[in-house]
């Protein structure tokens, strides 16, 4: 029977399928980190259960973890706690951990694919849910709770009832200036905050083919904030060149047999998708969020919306409880609305590709005197990486802060909040209320659009930029 | 987990949609280490607010949540399913539910109930005028009912089972180890682990 590249993926992993349950689905990585983990390891010590294959599972530090001072230890001792007891359990139970300060530290999502742990046609799960990042690979990722943790820790295997399949075609060639977070904006914009929902989706289509793994990453990274279980691209050429060197990628003949079997997961010609979505490319621009859930989003171009223009009651109220929060009033330009910081890091847009876009932007430039930049990158290898390329005297010399790697200000638990009322362009993924911090407003952006922004003040383009 | 069949409280209407897990409880909250305590960051932003629901003194002991539309999407944090149930209740009722969410509620002990949107503004009217009608949910015959309401909701029947049950996924789990060992032994050589040899 013809299959999707999701049904080929999931087929291969079903340990036991009986009517009327879910299928035993077997896990091949299960990364972990110090905030989903802490009541999962001790759920497991309560019931003297070891971790089954501590071989296929990775910890380590980055929600709570500062980006200064790395070398001391964290002040904040709630935080500390909470990353010394990840320390105490990888030591228990027997799981590889790379803490604060080893090289191999990062946001979980930046620090599988750069370490060639993640790969095609894997089942990779975390306590997290952008851990559909991965499925960029042609992986089947996606986040789950503390409970599902326990039980990958305790079995290798989740319990899963089968999702439905859904196809976003996404065609054509994107214009200058267009990068693969305004691609994703853009369709959660049109399909809204809930349109995955009980879907696992398959980007396909030959603007997503002529992609860049880090940019497929991004795509893939904001599934979740349409709702998807997860989210997948078929692997190509271009994926098997980015894992293979890497350090867990397969040598020698295992390479021929992983490749070999890497070319078949596609999905069949005359397979059948529960749904499918198209997206063209060629009509997109910078896009930027206005609103405090990742579907409330518009053109950069474009002004703010009137709440009273949406169809649907609940539209109409979100949007104005949104404006409130944001400080934002209807019919107000995009480009006019001025920020106090700008984030440019995240597991959505801390890889190398990313920092080098931001870079190209602000060399020569100057950070504005009212504005503040951090720039986060994704791992301490991307940062090592970085340095090398010369990116953080880049960033340095136009007035950036040069940081050490974690989440940062992606959501409000380490150091790097927004203070209440301030303004941030993030290259994050959610702008939910409070998010970066308390009372904090956020407007999602690409990071050529980050880098602009810093520099003028206001949200721009590069584009908007004089020449230097 | 305890097996749960039915349960009756006051019920309280949460007329927002798209309450996002951050929402639920925001991250600065995560950083307890137990599964209890997290009663005081639930909603956290919104408590400061007398008007809030939460604060009204005609809902207070509720023990049913009716939220809007897409309730608990966004982060995988299961601390969103510890809040409520340290703050007291015991099920959700909603139209449409982030699927991380409803997956841990299911593994935790609380109780989402689905029913269409109409359903659940005419609960909100029905609560609204009579804040003190404790509503049943019966898991058993999957109905909510109140004096002059009732109603039937939507849950998988694997759910339903393990909760009626109260029975330990972990444990399900471990009575198919041979087929997870047989699994092993079949998976290709090229697959990845997580620590080198040496």
């Amino acid at each position: 029977m013809a299959k999707t590249l999701s049904e080929k993926v999931w087929d291969a992993h079903v340990v036991r399928s009986a009517e009327g349950e879910p299928d035993l689905l077997f896990i091949d990585l299960h990364l972990v980190h110090e905030v989903t983990s802490p009541q999962a390891f001790d759920g497991l010590r309560q019931a003297g259960r070891p971790v089954r294959r501590p071989d296929l599972t990775l910890a380590t530090e980055d929600h709570n973890t500062p980006t200064l001072d790395i070398d001391q230890p964290i002040a904040d001792p709630v935080s500390r706690t909470q990353v010394d007891t990840l320390r105490r359990n990888a030591a228990e139970f027997g799981v590889p951990i790379h803490s604060l300060g080893s090289a191999d530290q990062g946001v979980v999502h930046i620090i599988g694919p750069w370490l060639g742990l993640t790969q095609p046609g894997m089942t990779v799960v975390c306590g997290d849910s952008h851990t559909s990042t991965h499925g960029a690979f042609g992986a089947l990722a996606f986040g789950i709770g503390t409970s599902e943790v326990e039980h990958v820790l305790a079995t290798q295997t989740l319990t899963q009832a089968k999702p439905k399949t859904m196809a976003v075609n996404i065609d054509g060639e994107l214009p200058p200036g267009v990068t693969a977070k305004d691609v994703v904006l853009a369709l959660i914009a049109k399909v809204g905050t809930g349109g995955g929902q009980g879907y696992v989706v398959e980007y396909r289509g030959s603007t997503i083919e002529n992609l860049s793994m880090e940019g497929r990453l991004t795509i893939c990274n904001m599934s979740i904030e349409w709702g998807a279980k997860a989210g997948m691209i078929a692997p190509d050429q271009t994926t098997f060149d980015y894992v293979q060197g890497r350090r867990h990628a397969p040598t020698g003949d295992d390479w021929d047999a992983a490749v070999e079997y890497w070319k078949t997961l596609r999905t069949d010609d005359d397979a059948v998708f529960d749904a499918e979505v198209d997206l063209d490319a060629t009509q997109l621009s910078p896009f930027v969020t206005w609103g405090t859930n990742p579907g409330q989003g518009v053109p950069l171009g474009a002004s703010v919306p009137d709440p009273e223009t949406f169809p649907e009651e609940a539209d109409r109220t979100a949007a104005s409880k949104a404006l409130e929060y944001m400080g934002l009033r209807a019919g107000q330009p995009m480009r006019d609305i001025r920020v106090d910081t700008v984030f440019l890091g995240s597991c959505t847009n801390g890889r190398i590709e990313d920092l080098r876009a931001a870079a190209g932007v602000i060399q020569g430039r100057r950070v504005a005197d009212d504005v503040r930049m951090l720039v986060v990158p994704g791992s301490a290898r991307v940062r090592l990486q970085a340095e090398d390329e010369g990116l953080d005297v880049v960033f340095k010399e136009a007035g950036a802060e040069w940081r050490a790697a974690g989440c940062s200000m992606c959501l409000g638990m380490n150091p790097d909040q927004l203070a209440p009322g301030e303004r941030a362009a993030s290259t994050s993924n959610r702008n939910f209320e409070g998010r970066q911090g308390k009372g904090g407003r956020t407007h999602l952006v690409s990071p050529p659009v980050a880098a602009a922004t810093a520099v003028l003040g206001t949200l721009s383009a590069p584009a908007d930029l004089q020449e230097v | 987990m305890d097996a749960f069949t039915t349960h009756t409280g006051t019920a309280l209407p949460l007329r927002r949609s798209n309450v996002d897990t951050d929402q639920i409880i925001p991250a600065v909250y995560l950083k307890r280490v137990t599964k209890t305590g997290f009663e005081d960051g639930l909603f956290a932003a919104w408590r400061n607010d007398p008007a809030f629901v939460l604060n009204q003194p005609q809902y207070a002991g509720a023990t049913i949540l009716v939220p809007g539309p897409d309730f608990g999407t966004g982060s995988s944090r299961e601390h969103a399913v510890w809040a409520l149930q340290n703050y007291g209740f015991k099920v959700v009722i909603g139209a449409r539910f982030g699927d991380i969410f409803r997956g841990n509620s299911g593994k935790a002990g609380l109780l989402v109930a689905v029913v269409d949107q109409k359903v659940v503004e005419e609960l909100w009217d029905h609560i609204e005028a009579h804040p003190d009608a404790p509503l049943t949910v019966d898991l058993g015959e999957r109905t909510i009912t109140t004096e002059g309401f009732s109603t039937t909701f939507e849950i998988d029947d694997y759910t339903r089972w393990r909760l009626l049950e109260g029975l330990d996924d972990i444990g399900l789990t471990l009575r198919q180890t041979d087929h997870i060992s047989t699994y092993e032994q079949a998976r290709p050589g090229y697959k990845p682990v997580t620590q080198l040899a040496g």
